[in-house]
This record gives structure tokens, sequence and C-alpha cells, in this order.
């Protein structure tokens, strides 16, 4: 074998492992495979307060995920947030008077959408809504409570003397 | 004091002379490529010298950089309980900055070096006026391939710095730190973004790295003193300006495409 052989040899060894890097950070790195056409079926949920929950977090039922936020809206005539979650069409069995909450993952992680399935005979199809919901929990509002019930139960009746 | 000022303005007539020369440079290294076109086997023989060559570099800096990256991300996620991060931390941290940045800078000290010391001694040896006498265009076979090249090989320099990174770091933290596995490619998987942070990360910012660097390294060959000591000054600039010009490119970049 030449010796400008053996070069191309080494380049075309050079080309292939740089592509196959790219397909790995493409293939095992990045979400590629998510980027394909969303078949699950729509399901909308509104929430009084959605914290800082964001589109593609997870919805998860007894831990497992079966879809994903797809959008997140406000409705300008009650105020209220309109989550729309894309379900797996092989989760089709979800009753329809299920409850959704937004719930965190860990003290850092990020916010996600849990169901939790309900009793009914009929499911939720496509364009269906979730009646039931639960907001965010906002640490804020929660800590504001905690102090008001605190002031309000500590304060001891006066004593006389 | 007048003579202070004098020195000012003469150093800046030099560099905006030189920053000329570069330009009208670049523009004839641009309209040589079809030229080239016709011979893709000389910028092969290129590719080989500054991308094979700088494969092992590359590849063992990658590697201890993620594995850095790793230890050091355990040591200050396991005080949060969040462990589980890691793969993010690394793998974006890696993908954005340190990938295309870091190859780039070992690029310029181990490829472009050796571009400008190569084609400064042709020109010290008159191998080029030679050329120019049997009406052989320098542009065409010496300068246009050596950029193509190395802007071929950049972008897959990086490419290989950042996975093999990210390999270092899982084994890192996966091997020797007890993360859990299946936690650490999921975090990462639904973090980075093809488009985001592969393609504009990983792949544009090393393209233009790579025209940058190589830009540099063959206009400093181009033009350096045809001395000894002037061919070892022409080297060194090429590494200290096409690492400034990196960094500086970097900080435009990442403004562009992650800034808010």
């Amino acid at each position: 074998m030449g010796a400008f052989k053996k070069m191309e040899l080494a380049v075309g060894v050079f080309v292939a492992l740089g592509l196959a890097a790219f397909f790995m950070l493409a293939m095992k790195v990045s979400n590629i495979a998510e980027l394909g056409e969303d078949k699950g079926y729509k399901v909308t949920a509104r929430f009084e307060n959605i914290g800082g929950l964001k589109v593609r977090a997870p919805v998860t039922l007894a831990g497992v995920r079966i879809g994903r936020v797809v959008g997140i809206g406000l409705d300008t005539h009650t105020y209220e947030a309109v989550v729309t979650l894309s379900i797996e069409p092989r989760y089709d069995r979800l009753p329809t008077d299920s409850s959704a909450s937004i719930l965190t993952s860990g003290v850092l992680g990020e916010q996600y959408v849990g169901l939790e399935p309900g009793g009914m005979d009929e499911y939720l199809k496509n364009g269906g809504a979730l009646k039931l919901t639960q907001s965010a929990l906002v640490l804020e509002k929660l800590i504001g409570h905690m102090l008001t019930n605190a002031v309000s139960g500590d304060n001891p009746p006066a004593k006389t003397p | 004091m007048i003579d202070g000022l004098r020195r000012l303005g003469r150093s800046t007539l030099f560099w905006l002379n030189r920053l000329g020369r570069a330009t009208l440079f670049l523009l004839r290294l641009l309209s040589a490529l079809p030229t080239l076109a016709k011979r893709p086997g000389l910028a092969i023989r290129q590719l080989y010298s500054v991308g094979v060559l700088s494969l092992p570099i590359i590849a063992m800096s990658g590697l201890f950089v993620g594995m850095v990256l790793g230890l050091q991300g355990y040591a200050n996620l396991v005080d949060f309980g969040a462990t589980s991060s890691l793969g993010r931390v690394v793998a974006l941290s890696l993908a954005r900055e340190l990938g295309p940045v870091l190859a780039a800078l070992l690029y310029a000290a181990r490829a472009g070096s050796a571009l400008t010391a190569e084609i400064g001694l042709m020109k010290a040896t008159e191998q080029l006026s030679a050329m120019q006498m049997m009406a052989v265009d320098p542009f065409a076979r010496v300068y246009a391939p050596r950029f193509v090249a190395g802007i071929i090989a950049m972008p897959l320099l990086a490419g290989i710095f950042t996975a093999v990174g990210i390999l270092g770091g899982y084994f890192v933290a996966v091997q020797q730190l007890g993360v859990d596995s299946g936690a650490f490619w999921s975090q990462m998987q639904s973090t980075v973004k093809l488009f985001d942070d592969v393609i504009n990360g990983v792949v544009i910012k090393s393209v233009v790295f790579g025209w940058v660097a190589n830009w540099i390294a063959v206009f400093e060959g181009y033009d350096a003193i045809p001395t000894s000591e002037g061919i070892s000054l022409a080297t060194t600039r090429t590494v200290v300006n096409t690492s400034l010009v990196v960094l500086a490119v970097d900080f435009v970049l990442t403004a562009l495409f992650f800034g808010v």
C-alpha cells in the first residue's frame, strides 16, 4: 500500500470517527428521539397557578412517565392557566375523573404533572379535559401562610396580674 | 509626549495595515477555492497533518476534561443530593463551551503553529517564489488546501472532544463514584437539545473557530519575515492571536446563541 493510500485511509478513519462522535451526540446525548412527530392524544387541564411548569415537562402516573406537556396558555376569561398534555396512545385507559397536580421532583428538581387515576368507566379521549386539578405549591405563599398562622397561634392571651 | 503619541499612531497604522492585508489575503484565498475543487487530494494530504495527527492530543484532553468535570460536578452536587444531574452538567458544559473552545485552543497550539512555521519556512527558502516562477499559484497549491482542511477538521475534532469528554465523565461518575447510570443518561437526554446545544454549540462554534484559527495561521505564515527570527515571531503570534480571537468570538457566539 502506497504512502498516499495509507494517508487516505487515516483521513477516512478520522472523518468516520468525527461523524461517529456527532452521531453519538445526536442519538445518545440529545433528545433527538423525541423530536419525532407527536402521536399522543391531547388532554387539557386548568390550573389556578402552574408555578414553574415548562413545556416538555413530563406527565407521570404512579411515577411512570406517560406523556409530556405540549402547551401552556392562559384563559383570558377565567384567568386560569390551560395546560395541554400529550399522552402516549398506549395509555388510553385513563378514567375521565382522573386528577392532575403539579409536583416537584426533589428539592431542586423540575416541576412535572402527576396524574391520579379516578374510578369512572369512561376513558379520556383526544380533546378531553381533566376537571380535578391541584395547583403548584408556591413557596412564598406557603411561607406567608405559615407565618400568619404562627403569629396568630403563638399570641398568648394577655395575662392579668 | 509627542513621541509617545507618534508611537501610538505608528502601531495603530501597523495593525490596520496588517488587518487590511489579512482581509485581502482571505479574499484571494476564497477566490482560489474553485481551483482547489478540481484537486481535492491536496486538501486530503493537509487533513491528515492537521486532523489525524491532532487526534491523540484532542482525545486525551477531552477524556481528562470530562473526568475532571465529573469529579468536580459530583463534589459540588453531592451536598444538594442532586448527583443525578451530573450527566446534564457534564454534557451541557462540554457541548456548549468546553468542547469547541478547548479543541480550538489545542488546535491552534498543535496544528496552527505548525502551519505558520511550515509556510514561513517555505517562504524563507523561496519555495513559494519558485512556484510562481513555474506559473503555479501558491494560493491554490499551498494556502487554500491548508485553510479548507483546517475548517473541515475543526468541527470533527470538537465533536470527538465532546463525545470523549462525556464518556470520561460517565466513567468517573458511574464507574467510580456510583451515580446511577440511567439517571446520568436520562437527565442528559432531557436537557441537551439537538439544535440548541449540539448544532449551535458544537458545530457552528467550531466551524467559526476553525475559520478564524486557520485564517490566522496561514496568514501569519504568508506574512512572516523570511528569517529564522521572523518565523519564530510569526509562530508565537499565531498561537497568541488565535487564542485571544477564539475566546472573544466565543463570547459573541455564546451571547448570540445562549444569551437572553
